[in-house]
């Protein structure tokens, strides 16, 4: 009786479990290519675009779920809901955004909605079953931003890979990022190419299991 | 002229999160570079980004921050050892903070265990 009961209450737990989804985050900080990989993953699995991309920093200025997104490799599928988020960064000057042909007052506007954006990128880090953080490989990954995001995910336990963008780029170093964070996974790619996106797929379902 | 604060780990550890993030602001807000001796936990540190976001205006652009360890990795395994367990009694203290503000710091460059603080020049901000 207590056998039968025990195996009722697993099956109920696991039903909920099987219906929970998954949110995968994309974090990173601004302009390392969160949503030119948010839009490759969901051009590649629904055949349409997630996010706006552009050379302005701060073009993700609010959270951007796509749900439902199912991932197939090697036989293998993987439902999960992509949220694309605002770059994380620890100053943001609005006159940074008169360099992009913007007039004062759209610049002071970006500037204002930017500030916003990072607030809720880092709110969302309690909402996260799994984050892929994106850095530009050509820049130095020492950067407090990128330890901070991931210092952030480890305190939540929250399972991480790195990804290191912009392969394409001549002053890629994916082994430097590698170095810097040897505690995790570390795919480099080029979201806007297509490069070694197969291989992310691979090492995404080793990431959620 | 560049004003540089010291603050030593007695006089900020003991601070409730609030108290800590007002503390930090308060001078990186009056222009100057604060070194805190010890460092701010992951959870501290998207605190401060959070508040700093919130401060944000037409004078104060935010901060640049970077904290480093003690690297021990080129020193032998008793050496290792003891630094360890020093680390662990001495809980947070070991390691560097530096937090200034965006409109002086330009950048902290870090490589992991050495730090470079370059600052705005201020004829080319103007």
């Amino acid at each position: 009786m207590m056998k039968k009961l025990g195996g009722f209450f697993r099956n109920i737990f696991s039903s909920f479990k099987k219906k929970k989804s998954i949110k995968l985050g994309i974090y990173g900080p601004p302009n390392a290519g969160k949503s030119t990989l948010a839009n490759k993953i969901c051009m590649d699995w629904l055949g349409e675009e997630m996010s706006s991309v552009s050379n302005v920093p701060h073009e993700t200025r609010e959270i951007v779920i796509k749900e439902k997104i199912t991932v197939k490799s090697k036989g293998k599928e993987l439902t999960f809901n992509l949220v694309d988020t605002p770059g994380i960064a620890t100053k943001i000057d609005y006159e940074d955004f008169l360099k992009f042909k913007m007039n004062a007052k759209e610049a002071k506007e970006r500037a204002k909605e930017a500030t916003k954006g990072v607030i809720e990128s880092i709110k969302w880090l309690d909402n996260m079953d799994c984050v892929l953080v994106v850095l530009d490989s050509t820049q130095n990954p020492y950067s407090q931003v990128n330890i901070t995001i991931l210092g952030n995910l480890a305190a939540r336990n929250i399972p991480v890979m790195i990804l290191a963008n912009k392969t394409d780029l001549k002053k890629s170093d994916v082994k430097r990022v590698e170095a810097a964070f040897p505690q995790y996974p570390t795919i480099g790619i080029s979201a806007v190419k297509g490069e070694n996106i197969e291989g992310f797929y691979e090492e995404l379902f080793r990431l959620i299991k | 002229m560049l004003t540089l604060q010291y603050i030593p780990h007695h006089e900020f550890f003991y601070l409730d999160l609030d108290q800590k993030l007002k503390k930090v602001l308060k001078s990186v807000k009056e222009d100057k570079i604060i070194l805190i001796e010890g460092k701010l936990d992951p959870i501290e540190e998207s605190e401060l980004i959070k508040r700093t976001m919130e401060q944000i205006d037409r004078r104060f652009k935010g901060i640049e921050i970077a904290s480093i360890n003690y690297d021990f990795s080129n020193v032998d395994l008793f050496e290792r050892f003891k630094k360890g367990l020093a680390n662990l009694l001495l809980s947070r203290r070991s390691g560097l903070t530096i937090v200034g503000p965006a409109t002086i710091v330009k950048e902290i460059r870090k490589d992991p265990s050495k730090i470079e603080l370059l600052t705005l020049d201020k004829k080319k901000k103007r």
